[in-house]
């Protein structure tokens, strides 16, 4: 028997420290909130800012326990670099979908000996997720003029997977970013809409 | 309903506010910064930063002492700090409310022990409550505060990292259940806080008789409640703990406990008689476990449930697969995939103004004392170059003990002694530490990392940066002039973007008998962000691959392709710097021996 835990969304987003994945997933958290749905989301703060490898869950639902999911069992994960997508990739519930930015982040750890850097990730990811998303999201976000706009072209890519309104996206997007990045921002979003 | 989704951190902060708290007082510290952080932007509210916790919970009990209802705030280690007035306040107690935050760190997920302070709560005998989630941190503000004025007595709220951090859907609508009441002022009462032994003595049994009221209290307490469903299994729980039981064990009757000190033992009898087989989901220690074995009842927790790191929902649902009774099997989670093992640990930032400090002290062959602060992060390569790291200020007093024993004992080692501290960390605790060295005449060569703020929980004002928390104007505490006030007369600022400057003072200070500091001051990169000021660039014609650079361990450089064999040259890989995050310190162009690194032209 599996647990009857099918209501809850679960998703895990991570990445390295800087990269966005804590506004990425407060903006999640707040569209889920205000479509009505118990809504919790747990991340460590602390060293994480200093490029180390941060993580953040979000689950929604009519009414959530848990902040923080368990292993195999995230609907979607939502990543900003290749290592720490295969570092996760035991999150993921059979059937559950990988969206991954194609961006690699080498730690200078790797340079001090302190391990290697998985070159193979994208094989990896294919092989083990079932139809991964792999998004040139640092590209995208380059050319539409801000490298920064990585975190919303994911949350575009994201949108499609989940049953949580455009329009409520879009609100709470507009509401999170400074008013002059708010129409970059929602231009961004479109873009990640498109991608699959 | 007016709600948002808040952390239990932010939702304490907004609790103390809407509870009356006028007064607060901490020392920031991972995971219980953000109160404090919040509570200061309210509006008529008073919040400092205090040098240190035991500083902070002394400002809060003379506050309280007038009646005004006052919050203080710490990590679990802080407690430690604060140990010393908690003990005796625990006798006196105080005429206003006084809630003591307490934010523990199970998984050590940014500290170096993770010691259970539900013990402190025993230990001083004051109540305490454990909130699960971000609504009952809120809810237990204004209760901790009634309990703490109603039976004369500071209250604890004990928090863990997945509380404080883990966001919620509150309630925003002030639900204060009592007006608050009117501060009286401050009233002299000698034999209730003048704690010479005779008037301590008339104390203790006050002591006692309090916590035989608390234990009435907790019996009838509502975040104490029983949850009833199968009667076959019964899990008593807390905190975090709580939702992950009722996320693994939806059908288990629950005793859930919100106040954990006293424990409503009438309550655990009679849940005990309800269920057949009787479990304890806490995280850390058998704190709960141990007082019902006590009682002479069967329980089981910690045979399943490790002390050891935090729980998760994972660890529970193993915990109750192996007691054989978990409802489902367990998730089918695949093996960890190949690759997920590579290390990707925090380490201090491009243009960080420790490195260049760590990288010459790498270079001394010394021992070294190091402190608590980012610059701990040097302690992996490729920086590698502090000897302990044990508590705040403790850089400074162990290097003394260690001058001195070497030299007592004639041990046959002629490594200098160094003591690495931050400029807040300084502040906490190592002025005493200094004070020591100075007055028992030792040699120890202090440096004091003076990035003008405190940097590793985020980025707080401090003593030395000329601002309070709630960003008022005030004195900068010179170091210079401090540490000489202490005596030490050999002092000196010095530029830890200077490489070869830096090198040349800590050599300078090995060669000179007796104590000295050495003051690096650079702002943290983090937290005073400027343009960069000249982005550094690999002329790829003068490097060789010797990777010199990259012993910097700086997050700016690494390795680009493979370069194969060339005429006159071995298979190499240059060295790049992403321009994007390089900062301009220089630390590299100054360690290429190829002088292959330079200003970016144009």
């Amino acid at each position: 028997m599996n647990r009857d835990d099918k209501k809850t969304t679960n998703v895990l987003v991570v990445g390295t420290g800087g990269q966005g994945v804590i506004t990425a997933s407060e903006i999640l958290s707040d569209v889920a909130m205000i479509s009505g749905f118990d809504a919790k989301k747990s991340e460590i703060h602390g060293m994480s800012q200093r490029g180390g490898v941060v993580t953040s869950h979000v689950r929604y639902s009519e009414k959530v326990y848990s902040p923080m999911i368990m292993e195999g069992e995230a609907d979607i994960m939502l990543s900003f670099e290749l290592a720490e997508t295969v570092r996760w990739l035991h999150y993921v519930k059979p059937g559950g979908r990988v969206i991954t930015s194609r961006q690699r982040i080498i730690p200078p750890a790797v340079y001090a000996g302190m391990g290697s850097y998985p070159e193979d990730a994208e094989q990896v990811i294919q092989q083990r997720a079932g139809d991964p998303i792999v998004v040139d999201a640092l590209p995208m976000a380059i050319k539409l003029g801000n490298p920064r706009l990585v975190n919303t072209i994911l949350l575009g890519v994201a949108s499609t997977l989940l049953d949580l309104s455009v329009d409520s996206w879009k609100s709470v997007i507009a509401d999170r970013v400074p008013p002059k990045f708010k129409d970059l921002n929602l231009v961004a979003f479109d873009q990640g809409r498109k991608v699959t | 309903m007016n709600k948002h989704i808040l952390s239990g951190n932010e939702a304490v902060a907004l609790g103390a506010f809407q509870a009356g708290v006028k007064v607060a007082s901490a020392y920031p510290g991972t995971p219980s910064t953000e109160i404090l952080q919040n509570f200061a932007t309210y509006d008529g509210v008073y919040a400092e930063w205090a040098p240190n916790e035991k500083v902070a919970l002394e400002v809060a009990i003379g506050s309280a002492m007038t009646g005004v209802r006052t919050l203080f705030t710490t990590k679990h280690v802080g407690l430690n700090v604060a140990a010393d007035p908690l003990m005796t306040l625990a006798y006196t107690g105080i005429p206003g409310g006084l809630l003591m935050v307490c934010a523990d760190d199970p998984g050590m997920h940014s500290s170096q022990n993770e010691q259970d302070n539900r013990f402190y709560a025993r230990f001083a005998k004051i109540p305490m409550l454990e909130p699960s989630d971000s609504q009952e941190a809120k809810d237990m503000v204004e209760a901790g505060l009634l309990l703490s004025e109603k039976y004369d007595t500071p209250a604890l709220l004990r928090m863990t990292t997945r509380v404080c951090h883990a966001k919620g859907i509150v309630g925003m609508d002030s639900q204060s259940q009592a007006e608050v009441p009117t501060a009286e002022g401050f009233k002299r009462d000698l034999k209730k806080f003048v704690m010479i032994p005779a008037f301590a003595k008339l104390r203790h049994p006050l002591v006692l008789e309090r916590e035989e009221k608390l234990k009435a209290v907790s019996e009838t307490s509502p975040f104490n409640r029983m949850e009833m469903n199968d009667p076959r299994i019964g899990v008593i729980t807390s905190g975090i703990s709580y939702q992950y039981v009722k996320e693994i064990m939806p059908e288990a009757s629950v005793l859930k406990l919100g106040m954990t000190f006293p424990l409503p033992i009438g309550m655990i009898r009679e849940f005990a008689a309800k269920v057949e087989r009787l479990f304890v989901v806490e995280e850390l220690e058998p704190y709960i476990e141990d007082e019902i074995r006590i009682l002479g009842l069967p329980v089981e927790g910690k045979a399943f449930f490790s002390r050891l790191d935090e729980l998760s929902p994972d660890a529970v649902a193993a915990g109750f697969a192996k007691a054989g009774v978990l409802p489902f099997d367990l998730p089918t989670a695949g093996e960890k995939a190949p690759g997920s093992e590579m290390p990707r640990p925090p380490l201090l930032c491009a243009g960080c103004p420790h490195r260049g400090l760590f990288y010459a002290l790498n270079k001394m062959k010394a021992i070294v004392h190091s402190d608590i602060g980012c610059y701990t992060l040097s302690v992996l390569p490729p920086l590698q170059s502090i000897d302990s790291t044990l508590c705040m200020g403790a850089s400074i007093s162990m290097a003394h003990g260690t001058a001195k024993a070497m030299a007592q004992a004639g041990i046959d080692d002629k490594r200098p002694v160094f003591a690495a501290i931050g400029d807040s960390t300084f502040f906490h605790s190592g002025i005493t530490s200094l004070l020591d060295v100075i007055y028992n005449k030792g040699n120890v060569n202090v440096i004091i990392m003076d990035n003008r703020i405190t940097a590793m929980t985020g980025g707080q004002q401090n003593p030395g940066t000329g601002k309070t928390l709630q960003m008022e104007e005030t004195n900068a505490v010179d170091i210079i002039t401090l540490v000489k006030g202490l005596g030490c007369s050999r002092a000196r600022e010095i530029d830890p973007f200077d490489l070869e400057g830096t090198i040349a003072a800590l050599k300078e200070e090995i060669d000179h008998d007796g104590p000295s500091v050495l003051v690096t001051k650079r702002p943290c990169i983090q937290l005073f962000r400027q343009d960069p000021k000249a982005v550094r660039v690999v002329d790829t014609d003068a490097c060789i691959g010797c990777k010199m650079c990259l012993k910097l361990g700086c997050p700016s450089i690494s390795q680009g392709d493979i370069i194969p064999d060339e005429e006159g040259k071995k298979e190499r890989r240059y060295a790049y710097i992403d321009a994007a995050t390089c900062y301009g310190c220089a630390l590299c162009e100054q360690v290429c021996k190829q002088n292959a690194i330079s200003i970016v032209a144009g």
